[in-house]
């Protein structure tokens, strides 16, 4: 393959990064990521990226490629054009530490604020009973590789960071709707899921959805059933009552 | 003297995977105050790659598999050089640590009546992973991460450690550094786990990720720590080969396991050719008896390209040399002759998008080509099976960085259950440990002073940069102490070592220390260079062949050396030593269950 001019996004603060240039040899089959390990291996020793996996599995390498949320570990280099200028920046929605990594810390406070799944006792042989069927709702959801890319897509806090304080991310909502739709689990979480996480914020225009490297169908399958479940919870008028009575 | 951070706590782990974060929740469970100290973000530990499944008799498939028989197909693939009672302990207590998992919210693929599913999987005589899809590892590390969440353990991500804090003989604590600051961090700890898992990065070949350097191992070293069977490393039969830039990716032997065969050039079966006397009375020797083994396991043998690891990888790196391997140099895997587009997306659906998105190969219409890759070492620091003490007082470890439990050879599927149950057996252990120290120790001030000023020292050199030491000390390591070793190339890596461990010292790095990756490297260096030494040195020293460590110029396995352990530690002078140590001797009544052969 010949040689691509790659313009990666580099600085410690967002106010004053800047495009550097920098023209590498890419081999047959290589990735985004194996064109920053070379230009770190040759040119800028000190490039920050934070990569693992380096097969789709971690979600540690999150990046904007020509403007759009990708794993630069399975963005193949043959998807561009010859000579095509290429430009790698880090995830805008999150601070920037340094070059290609960013502070994901929102999302580990987000995780703590979730309660755990709570599953009562198993049948007398000791084991839980699940069918296939019913598990295999959740299982889409735990595909998840935590690379958020999605939530740095979803504009409620993209474009509003002061939004943050009180929406969770559709991370969050992939793993509201997963507890919500494990078969055993006991725990109620649906007024966390409408008042702070933030369900209502989110206007549906699968932004998360399109971003996904695992294809989890975020907004169909999790956002819009947690979206009906707030509303059942909520609008149900024997619930309605209740609420009345107990003055809760 | 230098400004440095610091923390104070009964228990600390460090390393984050699935070893790791089940210490930390048994530990804090115990009521020890608890960090866990990862080098990555949490939940990016290597044990997210893991594919294939956990190893447990659950028996929800098999209703005639129990502890004894995992116990016998673990040490029969361990080449009989386990700690016997670690496997012991491991294959009884799998089942209930992935009960556990379970009711923390995993969701494991099911049986028809709704229990948790088991596949087959290379060694193990009836279905026994239990799993999802192909990406176990993943399900395992999200439960563990969101199980700990809530238990109030501190966890400090992106945070090397360097070095171990000792008063005396007791390990008193840790130093490192923050990834994002550059600043040093010091932990004071009653107790002290390691849990960082294994040393691929040492080769050039290899399905592990840049965490995996080596760091546990020689941290436990530098204390004075004992490591075992270093010359016993997983060849993985089956990494991607091409195209160049995924090579050693890894392919999941639940391809083999869900149908999956392997065939030469030729396309011919060849695995056939390569069944070992030690296993042939429980290996299918026909394409027909292979090929019924799938629907009826009765009576059937197993298709012997489910033969352990050891022995796939080194039939398939016989077949490359004899001219008969793939394009690329690797060995054909076809599943889509058997199973239907369907059934191979649900079962494998992340090898499926792996090898899509970059290879170009679609695995439901097309074989794949696989060779292998460094994937998991064996040895480790020498513990004691129930507690996971170290020969260090105050010092314990588990997961791929202990050593013992897997012998010359790991079956798959065995790692996960491994972390589990030692993870948690290191949290007990470490726990009851802490609990006996009056107070917590105090930070030795000079130990930290020499440990900081060792870190920054590249920051002030003139010379090479670390990328290209790393990169030599590969090759070196991936050509001198690979799949198949002999004398001389050993003698030429333990040679080139000295002068690759001289290189590393005088490293170069430029910029400066806010998440600077050269330095990071250039700091791992040093236990990449120990790691590679404790390989070639025990490699050299182990005349026969076994598991993982196959020797050109004696293939053949010896008695003598099946009883014994090689044992690396540091001399008074700081020069490695290697010593012969007898190897744990098995009770009575656990030798019975190897005398029942014609019950295989």
């Amino acid at each position: 393959m010949p040689d691509f001019t790659i313009a990666v996004l580099r600085g410690e603060a967002e106010a004053d990064s800047e495009w550097k240039d920098y023209t590498v040899e890419v081999d047959e089959g290589q990735v985004v990521l194996d064109v920053i390990h070379r230009i770190q291996a040759t040119e800028a020793p000190d490039l920050a990226v934070r990569w693992n996996c380096k097969a789709g599995k971690c979600g540690s390498c999150s990046a904007e490629i020509n403007g759009k949320p990708r794993l630069m570990c399975m963005t193949r280099m043959n998807l561009f054009e010859p000579g095509e200028k290429i430009t790698v920046a880090p995830m805008k929605t999150w601070p920037l530490i340094r070059d290609l990594v960013t502070d994901v810390s929102f999302n580990y406070r987000t995780a703590e604020k979730i309660p755990a799944v709570k599953l009562g006792q198993p049948q007398e042989d000791g084991d839980f009973r699940m069918h296939q069927a019913d598990v295999e709702r959740g299982q889409e959801f735990r595909k998840c590789i935590e690379c958020f890319l999605c939530s740095d897509v979803c504009h409620v806090i993209r474009d509003h960071p002061e939004n943050k304080e009180n929406f969770f991310g559709p991370r969050f909502f992939v793993r509201l709707a997963e507890l919500d739709m494990h078969p055993l689990d006991q725990e109620e979480r649906i007024d966390l899921v409408r008042n702070d996480a933030g369900l209502g914020y989110c206007n549906i225009t699968k932004c998360c959805t399109e971003a996904c490297p695992e294809d989890i169908h975020i907004t169909d399958n999790a956002i819009i059933p947690l979206k009906e479940r707030v509303i059942d919870a909520s609008y149900d008028p024997i619930k309605w009552i209740g609420r009345k009575l107990s003055g809760k | 003297m230098v400004n440095f951070e610091s923390h104070e706590y009964d228990v600390i782990v460090i390393g984050a995977g699935g070893a790791g974060l089940r210490a930390a929740i048994e530990a804090s469970a115990q009521g020890a105050r608890t960090a866990l100290i990862c080098k990555s973000l949490l939940g990016k530990a290597h044990t997210v790659m893991a594919e294939g499944g956990i190893a447990a008799s659950l028996g929800n498939v098999w209703p005639q598999d129990n502890w004894q028989v995992h116990f016998r197909d673990t040490m029969r693939g361990g080449k009989m050089l386990n700690n016997w009672r670690m496997a012991q302990l491991h294959a009884q207590e799998a089942p209930d640590r992935v009960r556990e998992l379970e009711s923390w919210g995993a969701l494991f693929d099911r049986t028809s009546d709704g229990k948790i599913l088991q596949r087959d999987f290379g060694g193990h005589r009836y279905a026994r992973l239990a799993h999802v899809g192909d990406r176990t590892g993943l399900e395992m590390i999200r439960t563990l991460q969101q199980n700990a969440v809530h238990k109030g353990i501190d966890v400090y991500m992106e945070c090397t450690i360097t070095r171990l804090l000792k008063a005396g003989d007791r390990v008193t604590g840790a130093i490192g550094y923050w990834r994002e600051s550059g600043k040093p961090i010091a932990f004071s700890a009653k107790s002290v786990v390691l849990a960082t898992g294994g040393v691929g990065k040492a080769f050039s070949v290899t399905s592990n990720s840049w965490e995996y350097t080596g760091d546990g191992h020689s941290l436990a070293y530098w204390a004075g720590a004992e490591l075992i069977d270093m010359e016993c490393v997983q060849f993985h039969p089956t990494g991607m080969v091409w195209p160049p830039s995924v090579r050693g990716i890894l392919v999941t032997e639940g391809v083999r396991g869900d149908g999956g065969t392997l065939r030469n050039s030729d396309g011919e079966r060849f695995m056939f050719d390569y069944i070992p006397d030690f296993f042939a009375a429980e290996t299918a020797n026909t394409i027909e008896e292979a090929d019924g083994w799938y629907e009826d396991k009765v009576n059937n043998r197993r298709t012997p390209d489910l033969l352990p690891r050891d022995e796939v990888a080194r039939a398939i790196n016989s077949e490359v040399k004899a001219g008969r391997g793939s394009p690329h140099g690797g060995a054909f895997l076809d599943i889509s002759s058997r199973r239907k587009p369907e059934y191979i997306r649900r079962r494998l659906p992340s090898m499926y998008h792996q090898f899509k998105q970059l290879a170009d190969v679609d695995i439901t219409s097309q074989a794949m080509e696989v060779g292998p890759t460094m994937h998991y070492i064996m040895g480790g620091i020498r513990v004691e099976a129930d507690t996971t003490a170290t020969t260090v007082p105050g010092l314990f470890a588990a997961g791929e960085c202990a050593g013992g439990m897997h012998g010359a050879n790991r079956l798959g599927g065995n790692s996960l259950s491994d972390l589990l149950v030692f993870g948690r057996r290191a949290g007990l252990g470490a726990a009851a440990d802490a609990a006996q120290q009056s107070s917590g120790p105090e930070i030795d001030e000079d130990q930290v002073e020499e440990a900081v000023a060792k870190m920054r020292e590249p920051f002030g050199r003139d010379g090479e940069g670390p990328y290209e030491v790393h990169r030599d000390l590969q090759e070196m390591m991936q050509k001198n102490v690979g799949i198949i070793r002999t004398e001389t190339e050993l003698d030429e890596a333990v040679n080139q070592l000295k002068d690759l461990k001289d290189r590393s010292k005088k490293v170069m790095v430029s910029g400066h220390q806010q998440y600077n990756p050269g330095w990071h490297l250039a700091l791992d260096l040093e236990s990449l260079v120990t790691v590679s030494e404790a390989i070639a040195r025990a490699a050299h020293m182990r005349k026969e062949s076994r598991g993982g460590h196959t020797r050109d110029d004696y293939p053949k396995p010896s008695e003598e050396w099946g009883a014994q352990n090689i044992a690396i530690s540091q001399g008074n002078d700081g020069e490695m030593e290697a010593r012969i140590t007898p190897l744990p001797e098995m009770p009575a009544e656990l030798k019975v269950l190897f005398e029942e052969e014609n019950d295989a």
